[in-house]
């Protein structure tokens, strides 16, 4: 297969944002994924949360691993550096591409295979070290580029397309999340463009390790009748705690006006996240109470979207090994290297 | 009373300290081989120690050199033998006409000694007791006693031992007199109850210079620090975790913003090796120098990601405390055993360069350099060191930098570049060196991005499996694979007194044992040219040596001749000539095994006349 150039071609009225880029300047190559896989409609919010906060494409490190999921970095922001790493292992990649360079923003794109089965234990350790980074896992349930093996995630009892029951526990990738110290941690569905969007614009914002897991029905091996990660299956199961809009300063706050109760959560950058409540009773500054509410619906059966748990005043990697501010791929031995004098110190207190 | 006349020599002797891991012995053993040094006397120190933490035995080893031989010699003139449980074990080692020193505060019965050495006791625990009554204390200033008494054997001057014991508590007023005395304790007891000195003594001389000691795991890592390391990322393994540690401890004395205090540096300790080779090849693609330390079966993990820094080009270095396998082998035994799994690791063709610094100088400039060469290549450098160079003191010449070094940061396009319009394919071979330009993430909005995979691709870095373009950039691999050849440390070749038709090839930790042995052989009548290897690729200066002689003995410390088998490989050479020499158990390898092998071999080949071997 080869590459297939995207046209050029802009219409000229297209709207703009902040920035004055079009919608087109976060796009990327055609995707070569199914027809009408989830995985991107994903990609479709990702390019439009971008657009939305005016972020320049460019200061964006898309990184994944390997599968249908991780091949859509190549699919939005044509104008960022992009790393299809290996199997499993984004989550280092990203961590050590985000101490070389703090000052990028860090998109990891993973599959559920990807990140719950060969890369369990990058994405448990990179959530636990609070890399700065918005980790979106795209959750179908199955290997899709491998076409149609169990993944991980597969519910116990659920059907794969050739009919097998799955009898292997299901993990859970938000439940691990939270218990790891996720500072932001929310899922969604690739379906509900309207939820995905400002869920992702929020990760982006937060200055801490963000985790959205997207349900993201496989067209190919998972959407049949007897999966729990079809389109039908999640439209009928979803539960949504909250909705959200993110308010990146400047304008007026719309939503304070609107009806129904409203919770601003002000990030660490000063974005505010505005949380409309569906949910009366459900606090997302509680990460126990996050981790009852969804282990009590998971067990009625129901998939709990929306933002689960939010710290808004997280601290990254980079706080906690107290780094410099400059890059550190920036510099130069002037800074870096102690020179001849010290040196000779350190011969001398050798002998 | 000994049978054989007791070994008499000054400033050229092997002692060995027995003792059980734990016990607090390293500080006193390694007290002994730096006042040794003080007195002008080169020394060679060995730790030879289980896999294991506490209770089990463990060894140090002192060669005291007047000659400045720094690899192990064998065999032991003098045994300190603090360890029952390795009794007789220790005491069967000893040279015969060699010492025995043990603790006779409980009498031991006589077949528990040998009669062609002699025998010195020292009621250790019985002195100690009565002096200490704490536990720890009793335990620890054990080891001072009889540091004192065999100061007073092997006639040390006890100023030189308390400078030590100076330095080492400067400001802890009470630790420094309270050792100083136990040294004490344990001199005069010698000097009133035993005949001192013995046969082994040491005598000021003058051949240590400016050098210094140090472990080569501590000279790498300030290698890393002077050559701009900015990310490690590790996972503890024997024998290469005390890098990263040493790393840390460099870095928080010389790598703060004086300004804000803040750190030029990151370490992560990575959950697995994996994690940590990830991590260092994240930070070279995005422009930071990177790497990590492991040893054996941290490579073996690592080897899907060497193969996607091979493969899409990206920065990093690897330092291998190379330890005895396969699989966990002897975890605390040195081997060079790792050469074909790094020169080749990973799946599909992949070829790596490797760095042998032979000695802690070498390793620090060899691991300063590494960052330079892993950027201008854009690939992983190995730098391959082993138990022996890694955890153990050796004498070195000082360290050197030059403050006018700039670092090579390789063929990197700026935002600057881009926007003069130069073009821009990552993969393309734009000066005909196999090596092409890249870009930092993040370096224009519009030009100069590229996704990098592990996947076939075009020289616009596009996704292509088209063969001839999968193929175009495979032939670019093994040009710039030779380009790599003129840019590394090149073999450094010392030809015999007499023109031979007989070579030796030999790398890293082995160079010192080798050194002396060639002043065995000569005194067997073997004249040699020697080649030590510095670097993978290969010179061709390495093909010329190899042209020039008949039969070359390739020295190594492993199983199946690794190198020999790279040299066979990479230089298409009729192995026949090429005569392995190979030392694998785990110990250092001695110049009396090499002279011996070599030898041996050599008067097979008769070489010389049989008269001249045996004179
Ligand atoms: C080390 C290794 N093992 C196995 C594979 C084969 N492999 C490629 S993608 C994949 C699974 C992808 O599943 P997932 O991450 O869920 O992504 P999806 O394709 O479903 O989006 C596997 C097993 C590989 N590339 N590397
Ligand atoms: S196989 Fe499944 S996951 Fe892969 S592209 Fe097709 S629909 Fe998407």
């Amino acid at each position: 297969m080869t590459y297939i150039a995207k046209p050029k071609f802009h219409h000229p009225g297209l709207k703009k944002n902040e920035l004055g880029y079009t919608h087109r300047d976060y796009e990327g190559k055609i995707s070569t994924l199914c027809a009408g896989c989830g995985h991107d409609s994903i990609t479709a919010s990702i390019i439009e949360a971008c657009y939305e906060l005016s972020i320049e494409p460019h200061r964006v490190a898309k990184i994944s691993g390997i599968g249908c999921s991780s091949k859509t970095p190549d699919y939005f922001l044509g104008n960022s550096h992009g790393f299809n790493s290996v199997h499993g292992r984004m989550p280092s990649v990203l961590t050590g591409a985000n101490l070389a360079n703090r000052d990028l923003i860090y998109l990891g794109v993973s599959g559920d295979g990807d990140s719950a089965s060969i890369g369990f234990g990058q994405f448990a350790h990179s959530i636990r070290r609070a890399v700065n980074m918005t980790y979106i896992v795209e959750n179908n349930g199955v290997y899709g580029l491998t076409k149609g093996q169990f993944s991980a995630t597969a519910d116990r009892g659920s059907k794969s397309k050739k009919g097998v029951t799955n009898t292997d526990n299901a993990i859970d990738l938000v439940a691990i999340a939270l218990q790891l110290g996720a500072t932001f941690v929310a899922r969604s569905f690739s379906g509900d463009k309207s939820q995905l969007v400002p869920l992702i614009a929020a990760a982006i914002r937060h200055k801490g390790a963000s985790f959205i897991d997207v349900v993201s029905p496989c067209i190919a091996f998972n959407n049949h009748a007897g999966s729990t990660k079809s389109f039908d299956y999640v439209r009928e199961h979803n539960d949504a705690v909250n909705r959200l809009d993110v308010l990146v300063g400047r304008d007026p706050i719309a939503v304070d006006y609107a009806p129904g109760t409203v919770q601003v959560v002000e990030q660490h950058d000063g974005s505010r996240l505005a949380l409309r409540k569906l949910d009366a009773d459900y606090d997302p500054h509680d990460r126990l109470g996050a981790m009852t509410f969804l282990q009590k619906h998971a067990a009625k059966g129901q998939i709990v979207t929306g933002l689960l748990y939010v710290d808004p005043d997280a601290e990254d990697l980079h706080e906690h090994l107290n780094t410099v501010e400059a890059p550190l791929n920036t510099l130069e031995a002037d800074t870096l290297c102690p020179g001849s004098a010290v040196l000779d110190k350190i011969n001398a207190s050798l002998r | 009373m000994s049978d054989k006349k007791p070994i008499s020599s000054v400033n050229d002797f092997v002692v060995r300290f027995a003792n059980v891991n734990g016990s607090g012995s390293a500080s006193a053993n390694e007290m002994f081989a730096r006042s040794i040094l003080r007195h002008g006397v080169p020394v060679s120190p060995r730790n030879i120690f289980p896999s294991n933490i506490q209770g089990l035995p463990t060894w140090y080893e002192v060669r005291v050199t007047e000659d400045g031989h720094l690899g192990a010699r064998g065999g032991v003139d003098l045994m300190v033998a603090m360890n029952p449980q390795t009794w007789d074990k220790d005491v069967a080692g000893i040279e015969p006409g060699g010492y025995l020193f043990y603790d006779s505060t409980k009498p031991m019965p006589s077949t528990k000694f040998r009669d062609d050495i002699t025998v010195i006791g020292v009621p250790l625990t019985a002195i100690t007791n009565s002096t200490y009554t704490d536990p720890r204390q009793r335990q620890l200033f054990k080891n001072i006693i009889y540091l004192g008494s065999l100061s007073a054997l092997l006639d040390m001057d006890p100023k030189l031992i308390e400078q030590l014991i100076g330095e080492q508590y400067k400001g802890k007023e009470k630790l420094l007199s309270s050792n100083v005395h136990a040294l004490h304790l344990g001199r005069d007891w010698a000097l009133q109850n035993l005949k001192c000195p013995i046969g082994l003594r040491v005598k000021k001389s003058d051949k240590v210079g400016d050098r210094i000691f140090i472990e080569g795991n501590s000279a790498a890592a300030l290698g890393a620090v002077y050559g701009g390391a900015t990310v490690c990322a590790w996972y503890p393994i024997t024998p290469s975790s005390s890098v990263a540690e040493a790393f840390t401890a460099h870095c928080k004395k010389y790598r703060h913003d004086p300004a804000t205090g803040k750190a030029n540096y990151a370490i992560v300790q990575g959950e697995d090796e994996l994690a940590s080779i990830g991590m260092v090849i994240g930070a070279g693609w995005n422009g930071a120098r990177a790497f990590t330390a492991t040893s054996g079966p941290g490579i073996s993990l690592m080897t899907e990601f060497i193969g996607l820094s091979y493969f899409a080009e990206i920065p990093a270095v690897i330092m291998n405390i190379q330890r005895a396998g396969p699989s966990t082998g002897m975890p605390t035994r040195t081997q060079q055993c790792d050469i074909i799994a790094c020169a080749y690791a990973s799946h599909g063709d992949t070829k790596h360069v490797l760095l042998f610094p032979e000695d802690p100088a070498e390793a620090f400039e060899f691991a300063a350099a590494s960052f330079d060469l892993a950027e201008r290549l854009q690939t992983t450098i190995f730098l391959m060191l082993d138990l022996d160079i890694g955890m153990n003191h050796r004498l070195s010449r000082p360290l050197k930098w030059d403050d006018a070094r700039q670092y090579d940061r390789g063929k990197v396009m700026t935002a600057e570049m881009l926007e003069e319009g130069r073009d821009f394919g990552r993969y393309l071979d734009v000066d005909g060196d196999g090596i092409p330009y890249r870009t930092y993430p993040g370096t224009h909005p519009t030009k100069g991005s590229y996704f990098t995979r592990g996947t076939s691709r075009d020289r616009y870095a596009r996704y292509s499996e088209e063969g001839p373009v999968y193929a175009d950039n495979m032939q670019r691999l093994v040009r710039k694979f030779e380009t790599a050849q003129d840019l590394v440390p090149r073999p450094l070749q010392a030809n015999a007194e007499r023109p031979t038709k007989y070579g030796v090839i030999y790398f890293g930790s082995t160079s010192p044992a080798m050194d002396e042995a060639i002043g065995l052989l000569e005194a067997r009548g073997h004249q040699l040219d020697r080649l030590r290897i510095r670097a993978f690729p290969f010179h061709s200066s390495v093909a010329s040596f190899l042209a020039e002689h008949d039969f070359v003995y390739v020295v190594e410390q492993n199983r199946d001749g690794q190198l020999r088998q790279l040299i066979v490989n990479e230089n298409g050479i009729d192995p026949v000539r090429l005569v392995p020499i190979l030392h694998y158990d785990g110990s250092p390898i001695t110049a009396r095994f090499i002279a011996k092998a070599i030898g041996d071999h050599q008067d097979h080949l008769k070489v010389t006349p049989l008269r001249k071997a045996v004179s």
